[in-house]
């Protein structure tokens, strides 16, 4: 590996480590990319195994058999599944050209193919709805972790006193409600019945802030409330715990400040197990916030996976699948990779 | 009086203290905590009423189908306040066509209920099953059970949930499932499994790997048990207490995701309704008949808090570190 002549007598406990770190960084980043091989081979195959057929779809109604055909060679439907995935992995490092001569087109790299009911690359079409769902994700995640992990430690410090009880039963609800119903009942209560907002109108908050917020404050509030909820119960049982430990003990014998302890050792233990779960929900979201961006009409990326359903537009339908796909696997090594340098126990399989 | 004399008197009152299996501790344990019993009333009332709903509505005098159109007005929408709520139709009438709300409600337990208890027990019994043995047989089984986990978790669930509906459906009509309202049931419940199992898996082989490096698995395992006995006799024992408490907390979450899923336009085809199909219509209609959109709300609202409330006492019932009269 490498070019060093003189090796050590011994290996202190920290460079030790250090090349076991190494080693167990560079094994889950390789089973990342296979398992997003296989995540994009199963997708391809499973939609492109379905009995709708992609090339009849490209023109309407009325359609002249003709064309059809030609838009299936030019799209690369007539060849065997094998050979599309094949060109379809190959588009998304190359970039991809579509049919010959004047007629031809071309999907620049990362190129996920071109739907021909939005006649844009997948690529664009992603790329525009995509900070949409970013910003929803982002805005409601910072809320939520705020709300879940004050809430949360405020319970634990005063357990069995009202404060507790409030916060059981508010996360009872919480995490017992299904997502578009509150959104629902939120939507109507401000913006119909109480008339405090316009009527979400989406807009980039670089062309119009106002109306971007507008069109954010209820979705991200929406979210985060119901999301905090169990993110309380987490970081109430976790600071709980943490209170027991021999450290904290010592902190407090030591005569330091409570506020001192819990900041400093408390929180700093009981946060562990929650930023795992935040990095996976985080994920998820970015993946298409479906539901959210549904209920409030935000032109996101999941709002353009359920319409590619609607339509049957199945280059859209797995260029979403994967994009989401792929920001689950990424959170999911992070998150093991963090845990591998927090706690060696991890790396000796 | 002589030291051995108090020395009985004290053995004996040791000898009064009765000895209590874990599962009676918990069970009193469980009956203590007020909230959670109320809770498990309330599961039972909804499962008595879907279990029993023509019988129900029979009593009631209300049927899910009829179509009552003198209980509309001209533009189809519920004659009278709060969506036409009267003694004849309690919870009032489905705007468009007149049946009555209450019956739709108790018949839709059925379906949201059948739901959630066909998912949860599927999921649970593979989740158990493959989480045991990766956990139990370690080594290459662990490593493509493990594998084949990251790989379902890596997918966007609900995307493809919805994707895959409606040729699925189709498959399982060729495969000679009833057409209709029967097939896109088994395929809600057969998908919702598919993807759930991987969570009780995980947490289960987790538990497993842990319970086997514990004194008295080794032990059994020193004295030459064999692989039944392991798992039922020295692993299963040990992992019941997080199993049940995945059950009830897993239930209320299929009800709901069954809803979303019927919001999101996968959900049964009239005149049949579940609670999420009844939410998905009076989402319509919120603005005429606002009732409408919160009888069934607040049915799914009760059910699903019911049992949230229930599986946490259960939790805590069978941690012995939770008790509450100790810690205080």
């Amino acid at each position: 590996m490498s070019a060093k002549v003189d090796t050590p007598l011994f290996y202190s406990p920290l460079s030790y480590l250090r090349i076991a770190l190494t080693t167990f960084i560079a094994r889950r980043l390789l089973f990342a990319l296979v398992l997003l091989a296989a995540v994009s081979l199963f997708t391809y195959l499973l939609f492109a195994l379905l009995p709708t057929d992609p090339a009849a779809l490209t023109c309407g109604k009325n359609c002249k058999p003709e064309l059809i055909e030609a838009n299936r060679v030019r799209l690369g439907y007539d060849k065997p599944i094998y050979e599309q995935y094949v060109q379809f992995v190959k588009g998304i490092f190359a970039g991809r050209t579509y049919g010959t001569g004047d007629v031809a087109f071309t999907c620049p790299a990362p190129s996920l193919g071109y739907s021909f009911n939005q006649h844009e690359c997948v690529s664009t079409l992603i790329g525009k709805t995509f900070p949409v769902t970013a910003f929803l994700s982002l805005g409601a995640f910072i809320l939520w972790m705020l709300l879940g992990v004050g809430t949360g430690t405020l319970a634990a410090l005063h357990r069995g006193k009202w404060q507790d009880r409030l916060t059981s039963v508010v996360t009872s609800i919480g995490v017992s409600l299904p997502t578009f119903y509150v959104g629902l009942l939120v939507l109507f209560s401000v913006v119909i019945w109480l008339q405090w907002l316009p009527f979400p109108h989406y807009a980039s908050p670089t062309d119009n802030l106002h109306d971007f917020l507008t069109a954010m404050i209820l979705p991200w509030i929406t979210l985060a409330v119901l999301s905090a909820a169990s993110y309380t119960r987490i970081t109430r049982n976790g600071v709980l715990e943490a209170m027991n430990e021999d450290f904290v003990r010592f902190g407090v014998a030591k005569g330091l400040k409570n506020r001192t302890v819990i900041r400093k050792y408390v929180l700093r233990a009981a946060l562990i197990p929650i930023v795992t779960i935040a990095g996976l929900d985080f994920a998820a979201l970015l993946g298409g916030a479906i539901v959210t961006e549904s209920v409030f009409s935000l032109p996101g990326m999941g709002r353009l996976a359920i319409r590619s359903v609607t339509d049957s537009d199945l280059p859209v339908l797995v260029g979403t699948t994967l994009v989401a796909a792929v920001f689950i696997v990424m959170a999911n090594t992070i998150v093991d990779i963090i845990y591998g340098i927090l706690d060696p126990r991890v790396r000796l399989k | 009086m002589s030291t051995t004399e108090s020395a009985v008197g004290e053995l004996a009152e040791y000898v009064l203290i009765e000895s209590k299996s874990p599962g009676r501790l918990a069970w009193e344990r469980f009956r203590r905590d007020r909230v959670a019993v109320t809770a498990s009333f309330v599961v039972l009332f909804f499962v008595g009423i879907a279990l029993f709903a023509p019988l129900v509505c029979k009593a009631l005098g209300i049927n899910p189908l009829t179509l009552d159109r003198k209980a509309l007005n001209d533009f189809g929408l519920p004659n009278g306040p709060f969506g036409a709520m009267s003694r004849k139709h309690l919870l009032g009438v489905e705007p468009g066509t007149g049946r009555d709300i209450l019956a739709r409600l108790i018949y839709g337990a059925r379906i949201s209920l059948l739901v959630g208890f066909v998912s949860t027990l599927l999921t649970t019994v593979i989740g158990v099953v493959l989480g045991i043995v990766a956990g139990y047989r370690r080594g290459k089984i662990d490593a493509i059970i493990s594998r084949f986990t990251d790989l379902t978790l890596a997918f966007p669930s609900l995307l493809l949930i919805i994707a895959l509906t409606r040729p699925f459906t189709q498959r399982l009509e060729s495969l000679g499932v009833p057409e209709g309202n029967p097939a896109r049931l088994t395929y809600i419940v057969l998908v919702l499994s598919l993807f759930g199992w991987v969570y009780v898996a995980r947490i289960v082989r987790g538990q497993t790997l842990a319970l086997r490096e514990r004194e008295f698995v080794e032990a059994a395992r020193a004295s030459g048990a064999g692989h039944w006995h392991m798992v039922f006799k020295e692993l299963l024992p040990n992992i019941w207490a997080p199993i049940i408490v995945i059950v009830s907390l897993s239930l209320p979450g299929y009800v709901a995701v069954e809803s979303t899923l019927s919001f999101l336009g996968v959900g049964l085809l009239p005149p049949d309704a579940s609670w999420g199909v009844m939410l998905g219509d009076s989402v319509r209609y919120y603005r005429a008949d606002p009732a409408y959109l919160f009888v069934p709300g607040v049915a799914l609202i009760v059910l699903v808090l019911a049992f949230n409330v229930m599986g946490d006492g259960i939790r805590d019932a069978l941690d012995p570190k939770s008790d509450r009269q100790q810690l205080g």
